[in-house]
């Protein structure tokens, strides 16, 4: 078979490239958690500023697609950056531009589901720590972010999933991880594109169906506590 | 019990001409109130009457929107005072009980005094079993909210406010979730309190636990106080129509 012929012959450029998307993926999804906390908590936080910050973020990221935004970022930064001495080679080169693109899509996507897993959560758990005399910031996160956590873990795990996947997209800036590789391999005048890309696709399957199991083994454990 | 001079105890809680709208509607009318210290006060009156809104303003879950609210000679409408410290002396008890969900029965009640460092871990937990003994829930010092009966819920909900040692204790239609044969070990647990000196604040519709416990009783109705007195006056010798024919509904 020429998948299997492909999928072994081809292992050494492979294993790198698995490994730069694996990166890519790991170092996105918390940048992106992170991003989705932090504007999340702007949305629901009642405070003008912050809320319309949070929304216009949204609205951008939401509104333009992910290749134009890595391309802005990427090609339209450096240029535009470039009087002030930026350069992308200076601080990681693609793979740093790729992080910060993929970050900053998938943390406005982040944001939405942690709005909507604060939202579900009843006002009077809020109300009941306030009137114990606990700050605002403790019962968010005592309280009603634990809470919110167990509405929102199936919606971050799509998330987590279709943000490991967007990764192929970053590939276009030059970063040689396993869509890039595909595309590599497959320029070579004598290269079949059919098993190459069946195999691209089989390592793509591969991590998501792992990162779909170790989220099944997460939804469990924590939800055994019960509502 | 020294009901007869409840009104030469300090005041505790002075509320002046305080207002309350939600947008275009105005829900309290210049309302005034004052309670003493360990006096317990029932309001009651028809749903909309503004009673919960009032109650909600004593500890600012509300905002009023004119007037003045004291407790304990601090003006709580001053947005400049640290309100978590007001509350920290304010008891509250929801209709729908509002314990937290995601921790167990004994960590609802240690969780507060905890975070203020009020108490040690261990010293909250002493307390927290000293709690739920007297409620009648010791056994359920490991299980969680969704494990525990309506009227098992309130109770341990009583044991976390009391579990902050507040001076007064706000209760919102404690009973009125309930399954009626549930209502009575709540209303039990109240009277001790009560009995004990705390001083209650308590939105009820249970007409013959106000009238037992009850020092003064407080009819509402459109933001107004329509009457008060004590629970003899109002039940028996209510002089105006209005109380007359909501208690003429209810009783």
């Amino acid at each position: 078979m020429e998948f299997l012929d492909v999928l072994t012959s081809s292992v050494n450029t492979f294993i790198p490239a698995l490994g730069q998307t694996v990166r890519l993926a790991i170092v996105v999804l918390i940048v992106a958690t992170v991003l989705g906390v932090i504007f999340g908590l702007f949305t629901v936080s009642n405070i003008k500023v912050l809320e319309l910050i949070s929304k216009i973020y949204i609205g951008i990221i939401r509104g333009t697609p992910l290749l134009v935004q890595t391309f802005i970022i990427y090609y339209g930064l450096a240029q535009s950056l470039r009087p002030l001495g930026f350069q992308w080679k200076d601080i990681g080169g693609p793979f740093t531009a790729g992080i910060v693109a993929l970050s900053l899509n998938a943390g406005a996507y982040m944001a939405e589901i942690v709005r909507g897993g604060i939202e579900a959560v009843d006002v009077g758990q809020m109300e009941a720590a306030r009137s114990l005399g606990l700050s605002y910031g403790k019962a968010m996160q005592k309280i009603i972010l634990p809470q919110a956590f167990f509405t929102m873990l199936p919606a971050i795990i799509n998330q987590f999933i279709i943000t490991l996947k967007d990764t192929s997209l970053i590939s276009i800036i030059g970063i040689r991880e396993l869509t890039q590789n595909g595309k590599i391999l497959t320029s070579n005048a004598v290269a079949k594109s059919m098993p190459i890309w069946l195999v691209v696709a089989f390592y793509y399957l591969v991590i998501c169906t792992l990162l779909s199991q170790i989220a099944k083994i997460v939804e469990r454990k924590v939800s055994h506590r019960g509502k | 019990m020294e009901n007869k001079n409840i009104a030469d105890r300090p005041v505790k809680i002075s509320v002046k001409n305080l207002n309350k709208c939600f947008g275009e509607l105005e829900v309290l009318k210049d309302m005034s109130v004052e309670v003493h210290e360990g006096e317990v006060v029932c309001l009651i009156g028809p749903s909309g009457s503004g009673k919960s809104t009032f109650l909600r303003c004593l500890n600012r879950l509300e905002a009023a929107n004119g007037g003045t609210i004291t407790v304990d000679g601090q003006n709580i409408t001053d947005k400049k005072i640290n309100i978590n410290k007001v509350r920290e002396n304010i008891g509250m008890v929801f209709q729908h009980f509002n314990l937290f969900s995601n921790l167990n029965i004994l960590n609802n009640i240690t969780l507060a005094p905890v975070e203020l460092k009020l108490m040690s871990k261990e010293e909250a937990r002493k307390k927290a079993m000293e709690l739920l003994e007297r409620v009648g829930l010791a056994d359920k010092a490991d299980a969680y909210p969704a494990q525990l009966s309506g009227g098992q819920k309130q109770r341990c909900a009583i044991a976390r406010s009391l579990a902050m040692s507040p001076d007064v204790m706000l209760f919102d239609e404690p009973t009125s979730a309930l399954d009626p044969e549930m209502v009575g070990e709540v209303l039990d647990v109240m009277k001790v309190l009560a009995k004990e000196g705390m001083t209650m604040i308590i939105v009820t519709h249970e007409m013959g636990f106000a009238r037992e416990v009850a020092d003064r009783i407080i009819f509402m109705d459109g933001g107004y106080i329509v009457e008060e007195g004590t629970p003899d006056e109002i039940f028996n010798h209510a002089k105006e129509a209005r109380t007359i024919s909501f208690l003429n509904k209810v009783l």
